[in-house]
This record gives C-alpha cells, sequence and structure tokens, in this order.
C-alpha cells in the first residue's frame, strides 16, 4: 500500500484510535472556537450599528445635550478622511522608495539594517507611535493636530509599506529586467517603468492593507489628533477621526450616543474588511498572473 | 520572510555610460537614503521616548519599576510602574493562555485538511487581525462584559474557585471591569497573528516525516505528535511569544473593560490598568509642570523594551526551526499578510 493518502494506512483499534479521533474533534474545535468571534462581532456590530444610519448621522456635527441624535458624526469621517489622507501622501513615497532600495539595490549589512528595523517597526505597539509623536511634535507645537495624527500614523504605516511592496517587488520575473537591460535602458528607467508597473497590483495592495490599519488605529491618533467637535480642515488644529468618535461616545453614560458609536463601528468595520477582502482578491490574482 | 539571497536586479553588465549612469546613482542614493531614513526614525522614536523619560529614571532609579505609587500631584509626585507592569503582564498571560492552544491547533488543522475548506477558514481567521481595536472594545464593552459578569465569571467561580490554591485567583467581585476580559479579548486579538506564524512553522516540517510515521502504522495525531511536533517546538513556542509582544501592546480595547485602576490585585476579577492603558487615560492631565510626562514617556520606554525583547526572541526561534529544515522545505505558504 502506498502512503500517498494523508490517511492512516492501516486500521487502528482501542485507545490508539480513540486519542486519535479525539484529536480530531479538538482540531476541528479550535476551527470553531475561532469562528465564534468573527460571526458573534460582527453580527453585534450590524444589528446594532445600522439603526444609527441615517442622512443626520452623516452629514452633521454632534448636536447639544439636549437632543443627542439630532446630531451626527459628519466631522469624524473628515477627519478621519485628512488623518489618513495625509498619512498616506507621506508613508506611499517612502514604502514604495524603500522597498525599491531593499530589492533592487539591497544587500550586505546596510540592507539588512534596513529590512530589521522595519520588523522592529511593525511589532512596535502603535501607543508608542502615538507617545513619540506626542513627545516630538504635539509638545513642541503645543498643539494636537491632524498632521500629528498623520506623522503618527506613518510611522506604523511605512514599514508595513516597504516590507510587503519588497515582497512584490521580488517577485517580478528577472527575465523582464534583463531584456530591459539589454535594449540599453538605464536601472533606474528599468525599474520605474517596468519593474514598478509589473508588480502595480501588489502594491495596490500592499498600500490598501496600510490604509486599513491607519484608519482603524485609535491609540495612536487619540494622543495626536486628540479629537474635536467641529468640522476642521486645517491640518494643524485638533481633528477628530471616526475611531476617536466610537471611543468617546462608547465612555459616555448618554444611551442615545451609544448607538451612534455602533454606527461609527459599522462604517469602520465595513471600510476596513472590504479593504483588507479587495486587497487579498487583487493579490490571489497578481500571484495566478505572475506565475 | 527571510530574503538573504541577492537581490533579482543585480546583474553584472557593460558599464553604462554619461547621463544613465549619473541618473543611476542619483536614483541608488535617493532611494538608499530613504531606506536609512527608517533607520533613523527607529532612532529617533527610542531616542526620544529615553529622552523624555530619562527625568524620571534618574529621580526613582530602580523604584521606578517596583514602586506601586502613583501621584502626580505636584509635591506630592510619586512615580511607580509596577501596578501596569503587573497589569499588562496579567492580561497577556491570560491571552496566551487562552489563544495559544486554540492557535496551534488551527495551524495543525490548515496544513491537515485538503479542499475547499482550507482557505476560506485560514482567511476567516486572518479577517479577525483586520478588526480595528476600538471594534473590539466596543464589542467587548457592551457585549462580553455583561455576559461574563451575569454568566461566565459567576460559574468559572463556582468551579475553579473552589480548588485550593489556583482558587484565589478567582475569587472577589465578578462585577465591574477587570482583567479577565481584556485577557479574552486580547486572546481574540492575537489569535489571527499566533495561528499565521505558526502555520508558516507547521508548514516547513518535511512532508515525507510525517509519511513516514503513517506508512508504518501511526494514526494521524500520533504522526503529528511524533513527527511533526518535536520540528516546529521552538518555532510554535515562537509565535506565541510573538503574540504576547502583540498582546502587550494593546491599548484601546483593553483600556474600554480593564477599569484604569492603578492596584495590583489578587484575583483576575478585580479591575487594573495596563502600560498602554494607563498612557491613553492619562496624558491629557499630564502638563509641562513636574514629572508626569517624563513619567508617561518612561512608561512608553518600558513597554518598547518589552516589545522589542519578545519581538526579537521569537523571530530568533521562528528563523531557527526554519534553518533546521532548511532545504527540505516542500511546500510552504504565502506569508501571511498579517504576519507583516
Amino acid at each position: 500500500m502506498i502512503a500517498e493518502t494523508s490517511r492512516p494506512v492501516f486500521r487502528v483499534a482501542g485507545r490508539r484510535r480513540v486519542k486519535d479521533r479525539a484529536f480530531t474533534v479538538f482540531l476541528w474545535a479550535c476551527a470553531i472556537m475561532a469562528m465564534i468571534p468573527l460571526a458573534f462581532i460582527t453580527f453585534y456590530v450590524v444589528s446594532r450599528g445600522y439603526r444609527a444610519l441615517s442622512v443626520s448621522f452623516f452629514t452633521k456635527v454632534p448636536a447639544g445635550p439636549l437632543d443627542p441624535q439630532a446630531g451626527g458624526i459628519a466631522q469624524a469621517f473628515i477627519g478621519s478622511g485628512l488623518i489618513v489622507g495625509l498619512a498616506a501622501l507621506f508613508s506611499i513615497p517612502l514604502g514604495i522608495s524603500t522597498a525599491v532600495y531593499l530589492a533592487e539595490y539591497g544587500r550586505g549589512r546596510f540592507a539588512g539594517a534596513v529590512r530589521l528595523v522595519a520588523e522592529v517597526l511593525l511589532s512596535t505597539p502603535s501607543i508608542v507611535a502615538g507617545a513619540f509623536i506626542w513627545a516630538v511634535v504635539v509638545i513642541a507645537m503645543k498643539r494636537f493636530s491632524a498632521l500629528a495624527g498623520a506623522l503618527s500614523l506613518t510611522v506604523l504605516m511605512w514599514p508595513v509599506i516597504a516590507r510587503a511592496t519588497e515582497e512584490v517587488l521580488r517577485l517580478v520575473p528577472q527575465e523582464l529586467r534583463e531584456a530591459a537591460l539589454a535594449l540599453g535602458v538605464p536601472r533606474w528607467k528599468v525599474i520605474v517603468r517596468v519593474v514598478v508597473p509589473t508588480a502595480g497590483a501588489g502594491i495596490v495592495t500592499a498600500v490598501m492593507l496600510a490604509v486599513a490599519r491607519g484608519l482603524g488605529e485609535t491609540a495612536p491618533i487619540l494622543l495626536t489628533a486628540l479629537g474635536n467637535d467641529f468640522i476642521n480642515t486645517n491640518p494643524l488644529q485638533p481633528t477628530d477621526a471616526v475611531p476617536l468618535r466610537v471611543y468617546a461616545y462608547a465612555r459616555t453614560p448618554v444611551e442615545a450616543l451609544h448607538s451612534f458609536a455602533w454606527g461609527g463601528a459599522l462604517m469602520l468595520l465595513v471600510t476596513v474588511l472590504v479593504l483588507s477582502i479587495g486587497a487579498r482578491a487583487l493579490s490571489s490574482r497578481q500571484q495566478k498572473r505572475i506565475a | 520572510m527571510a530574503s538573504t539571497e541577492d537581490p533579482p536586479g543585480r546583474t553584472t553588465g557593460a558599464p553604462l555610460q554619461g547621463r544613465s549612469r549619473l541618473g543611476d546613482r542619483l536614483f541608488a542614493g535617493w532611494t538608499g537614503a530613504i531606506a536609512l531614513g527608517l533607520i533613523v526614525l527607529l532612532a529617533g522614536l527610542l531616542v526620544v521616548l529615553s529622552a523624555g523619560g530619562w527625568r524620571v529614571f534618574r529621580a526613582f532609579g530602580p523604584g521606578f519599576f517596583v514602586g506601586t505609587d502613583w501621584n502626580p500631584v505636584g509635591g506630592r509626585e510619586s512615580f511607580g510602574a509596577l501596578p501596569f507592569i503587573f497589569g499588562t503582564l496579567v492580561t497577556s498571560a491570560i491571552a496566551v493562555v487562552l489563544a495559544g492552544p486554540i492557535a496551534v491547533g488551527l495551524a495543525l488543522l490548515l496544513n491537515e485538511v485538503r479542499g475547499w475548506i482550507r482557505n476560506p477558514l485560514a482567511s476567516f481567521v486572518d479577517l479577525l487581525a483586520a478588526i480595528p481595536s476600538v471594534v473590539y472594545g466596543l464589542w467587548g464593552l457592551f457585549v462580553l462584559k455583561p455576559l461574563f459578569d451575569r454568566t461566565i465569571e459567576p460559574a468559572l467561580q463556582a468551579t475553579l474557585g473552589k480548588v485550593p490554591v489556583l482558587g484565589a485567583v478567582f475569587r472577589g467581585n465578578v462585577n465591574g471591569p477587570d482583567l479577565f476580559t481584556a485577557g479574552v479579548i486580547l486572546a481574540v486579538m492575537i489569535l489571527p497573528i499566533v495561528t499565521a506564524v505558526s502555520r508558516e512553522v507547521v508548514a516547513v516540517v518535511p512532508r515525507d516525516l510525517r509519511e513516514a510515521a503513517l506508512a508504518v502504522g501511526a494514526t494521524r495525531y500520533e504522526a503529528i505528535r511524533m513527527a511533526v511536533l518535536p520540528y516546529a517546538r521552538s518555532g510554535i513556542v515562537g509565535a506565541t511569544m510573538l503574540g504576547l509582544g502583540r498582546a502587550l501592546g494593546e491599548t484601546i480595547a483593553v483600556s474600554m473593560v480593564v477599569g484604569n485602576v492603578p492596584k495590583i490585585g489578587t484575583s483576575v476579577f478585580e479591575a487594573g490598568a495596563t502600560i498602554p492603558s494607563w498612557i491613553a487615560s492619562s496624558f491629557r492631565e499630564a502638563t509641562s509642570v513636574g514629572l508626569h510626562r517624563s513619567a508617561l514617556l518612561a512608561l512608553a520606554v518600558v513597554l518598547v523594551m518589552l516589545a522589542f525583547v519578545l519581538a526579537v526572541a521569537s523571530r530568533l526561534l521562528v528563523r531557527r526551526t526554519e534553518r533546521l529544515l532548511a532545504g527540505r522545505t516542500v511546500e510552504r505558504p504565502a506569508t501571511s499578510v498579517v504576519a507583516l
């Protein structure tokens, strides 16, 4: 009999059989245990969140304490866009340049050090990035601001984009580079015109993952952007964001505002899941195309 | 994730002339400078936090790490980080104890099963990593906490609480915010990363070893226990440490259910505070007067150190497993996005 199957070849009985069965049950139980929270969270966020969604939820700023339900959290959506938009503006060029260096030129100790630093930054707790920008920018400027929030997110997003982009640049077939070089095209032009466009979808994936992470972060922007009850588009003023609003409303004793917190959580969850699932679909398509 | 081989783009050809060569040098220099920027960023972060915390380290010395009193009131200032270190370690330990076995079981399962169920299962676990911290916190506060207060914690008290020595950990009032609820939420949050890294480690164990065990009549359980786990052990420990590192730094979800009370209790059903939750809940009161700001930055230094030590140790353990099996690799899953 050939052991090409992953099932046991011989019939076993008694205690060994029982142990094997028990182990299989344990493995599937682990899978079910892991699925429960995802289902549980999605159910509650959707069922409680959708009730908060109304036109004023998206278009108005918080109303006074007398009638909290008349307000909305428009300032949080605009603020999130401002902070994460600025952070993307900083971290996309930085991350892609770092990745190009690591994948195309990087070699030896220096590149090893850069990779190690990127990994260390990836495992840095997000509140540490917040505390760093709080100490450098907020205390120095004597004010909380959207800019400081964007900088704290840049600390987190730059290494994500750098490492993820490096991996996709490495997937670009060597023959493409050689063909272009053989035509006499300078290296930098080969990278800009051939390598990066070929890896395009993969780079977009990396950026989507980083943006999804930035949108959901609360701790770093709490320490740097603080929050605001009004619409603010000035990068140098305190600014609200959806996660900050959810955090603030969850902790008030006002029942009506709890519903707004669930509404904000629903919007966050939908955006982040769409970005992650989209990134996943895009990257598997890209891998199929290159392979 | 190791990438020590030569970059694919490097080829040695005829020297290029004139402007192209200058363009190449400028381009390489420019991207290299930005890569250097990443190192500068980390160095800057460490210097700024250490310099900020320095005044407190100088004023309190080792007492900062073992002191239990935290009082920012001018004139009676006293900063001891022990309650926060305690809360951080207790909640993270609960998370690892609960998530570790499930993650390893899941990694083994994903390595065993074939067919349509595998990819959706792996994707669903990864989706847990995408859920924002504040959403976990909201769910923990309004759904999990009431459930725990009414049902799960009394049940634990009635069963585990009766055990002689261990029981003391489960005594006390089950109502209100507590370390246990925070630990359970952290367990869910670190599950994806521990699963992803364990899976990577389990996958590099050569298939022939397993199949040899099956061929001589081992059951699937015996094959896993004797031919897979011994090789994957240090990597699995590494994966768990990586999860521990993530749990230590989690801020918002913990802060919403843990109570933020700087005390060291004897029971996991008591309120507490962790280093990140305390920084997040008290930075607003920290003014330029006195040492309060410096004390919070010193807490951040402690957190960074804990996280870095764990990250490096876990990387080394995972690498060791991979190197141990280098050259025998049969099939490796693509690096999961959550493992980044």
